[in-house]
């Protein structure tokens, strides 16, 4: 019994490709989610769903110029990112739109711009691989992008944290004693562009949105401050990769891996909505006795 | 001037207001270093737009203001902040915000924590440096901003009425901290309501309501007559106002303006009825 459990757990990593699936899920699960739990706490938790959607004409683009190649789709993809999170910015900044609607524009824009370059050329089974990505065909070079992406993310994050956590807190402030905000703005936005192109290689577009967000909304029941969130939801993430590839590879019925990840991750959030110690859902049903003071 | 004399602002025929309106308009005048002015007037007499004028929150739609310090020595509270409450950040990060000037992005924090400390307890807030801030009640929360002030430690120090909603006691010890800051020779201008507030602590006052009606010593400038013509001046915003014609240095187009207008009317009746009143016209 416990044999055939450990056989399904360890036994799918005897193969290469799942080895490799799982090296990339973890790279990525240590770099985006300390960006989702900042786009939460900025209450832009959608916005980087808008951005994912503003990846593909690029990567249309790519798909166009050299077909079904991941580099070509990947550079498409991080300029037309970029291009959208940068213009984003910019007319929040200089104009009288919210961020939320400036972003709405763009990548609306970008959206229908993407399904119109993968309908020049093409079938909707393109279409789907995109969108959806293809974990067990991470190849080397993929699998150094996702690394370098996440190593780079970090590191930006390190640099950054004290303007970034300023920029969240108090924007007025940080305008009154220094000119970072911008550039620190404008530095995360790309950051979020970066991890979604390195998600879109494994999860695709859509589904890389779930490795960012899930584990921070979930972390929220767990830790109440950053140097809480940041951890948990690093965790949370590295337990949805583990588990939805394990059982993306058991399970009987074919269940791609991708949206298996992103549906563990789903099931750690509504477990930890439940039962976490922070404002869940059951801690509310019990009322605790006050105290004195 | 004091003796810093680079702590001065001078303020040249300022004009600050949004959509071109003005909301302050063709203010001259210097805050003196080491100077306590109290800006008052009614409600829309732009006290808020030249304090975020002073700051460089908004541009100068005419005229220019000269600071002595950059402006990244003034301090700066706003009437209603931007600060997200409900994120998890703790009392002593908040106060720790005012080491930016001298910690930056990367330097350890362990270095301002005494200082940091100290600012806390001076606002009367010891024991709460581990509380969320979005668990401080309304005047806790503005004893928090006022420790990250003094953290600052900036030569000029601007505030927006800093004691709305905030009860007698703590008004007290916030006024005493600012007296304090007057007596270290820091440049201090607080928009106010509370005349007996200003008339108390406050050595000079500019009453604005929209164009500057005083400014000078409290007690010459809160006078009746002058209260007076602060309430009369409308705070009617007029969507077909004309261009602003005055001028830097000529201040007598006014009566050129008036010409003007006179040339026109004689104009039309000319052609009507020759050299006659517009009363004779009528009639």
């Amino acid at each position: 019994m416990i044999d055939a459990l450990l056989a399904g757990i360890v036994g799918p990593y005897e193969f290469g490709f799942m080895r490799r699936a799982l090296v990339g899920c973890l790279a990525l699960s240590l770099s985006a989610p300390p960006l989702g739990v900042f786009l939460m706490l900025r209450r832009m938790s959608l916005m980087s769903e808008a951005m994912s959607h503003a990846i593909l004409p690029g990567a249309a683009a790519g798909f166009l110029v050299a077909g079904l190649s991941l580099p070509a789709m990947t550079l498409g993809g991080l300029v037309a990112g970029l291009a959208v999170a940068l213009m984003a910015g910019f007319v929040t900044r200089q104009t009288a739109l919210k961020e939320d609607a400036s972003l709405a524009a763009f990548y609306l824009i970008a959206l229908a711009g993407g399904v119109f370059l993968v309908s020049l050329r093409g079938s909707q089974v393109d279409l789907l691989h995109i969108l959806f990505g293809s974990v067990l065909a991470l190849d080397d070079p993929a699998l150094w992008l996702i690394g370098g992406v996440s190593t780079v993310t970090l590191l930006a994050l390190a640099l950054l944290y004290r303007p970034l956590v300023m920029e969240c807190v108090d924007p007025l402030y940080l305008r009154t004693v220094s000119r970072s905000g911008g550039p620190v703005h404008y530095a995360f936005l790309a950051l979020v562009v970066m991890n979604l192109v390195g998600g879109f290689q494994a999860l695709g577009t859509l589904l890389a949105v779930g490795l960012m967000l899930l584990p921070a909304i979930t972390a929220r029941f767990w830790a109440s401050d950053l140097s809480g969130l940041i951890p948990v939801s690093m965790l949370v993430s590295v337990l949805a990769s583990a588990i939805g590839l394990t059982v993306s590879y058991n399970a009987e019925i074919r269940l791609p891996t991708g949206p298996a990840i992103v549906l563990s991750a789903g099931a750690l959030y509504i477990v930890s909505m439940l039962i976490g110690p922070r404002g869940g859902l059951l801690r509310r049903l019990i009322r605790r006795h006050h105290l004195e003071a | 001037m004091g003796q810093r004399v680079s702590d001065a602002i001078h303020i040249h025929c300022l004009t600050l207001g949004y959509d071109r309106h003005p909301a302050v308009h063709h203010l001259d005048g210097s805050i003196a270093a080491g100077d306590m002015l109290a800006l008052v007037g009614p409600n829309g007499a732009g006290k808020s737009t030249l304090l975020k004028g002073l700051v460089g929150e908004i541009p100068v739609l005419d005229g220019r203001i000269e600071r002595g310090t950059s402006a990244g020595a003034v301090a700066y509270l706003p009437q209603a902040t931007e600060i997200d409450r409900s994120f998890p950040l703790s009392v002593l990060d908040l106060v720790a915000m005012g080491l930016w000037r001298r910690l930056g992005a990367w330097r350890s924090l362990r270095r301002g924590r005494a200082a940091c400390e100290a600012a806390i307890a001076a606002v009367g807030l010891s024991g709460f440096e581990a509380r969320p801030i979005g668990t401080l009640s309304g005047g806790q929360f503005q004893r928090a901003l006022f420790a990250r002030l003094i953290v600052q430690d900036a030569r000029v120090i601007l505030l927006d009425e800093p004691f709305t909603g905030i009860d007698a006691r703590t008004v007290g010890d916030l006024i005493a901290l600012i007296s304090g800051w007057h007596e270290q020779g820091r440049t201090v201008v607080a928009a106010l309501h509370d005349f007996a507030q200003v008339r108390a602590h406050f050595p000079t006052t500019l009453l604005l309501a929209r164009e500057p009606i005083a400014w000078g010593p409290t007690s010459a400038v809160l006078t009746p007559d002058n209260l007076e013509r602060a309430r009369q001046l409308s705070e009617a915003w007029d969507e077909t106002a004309a261009i602003c014609r005055h001028d830097h240095e000529a201040h007598d187009h006014g009566p050129d303006h008036h010409r003007e207008h006179d040339h026109a009317a004689h104009g039309a009746h000319d052609h009507h009825h020759g050299h006659g009143s517009p009363r004779e016209a009528a009639e």
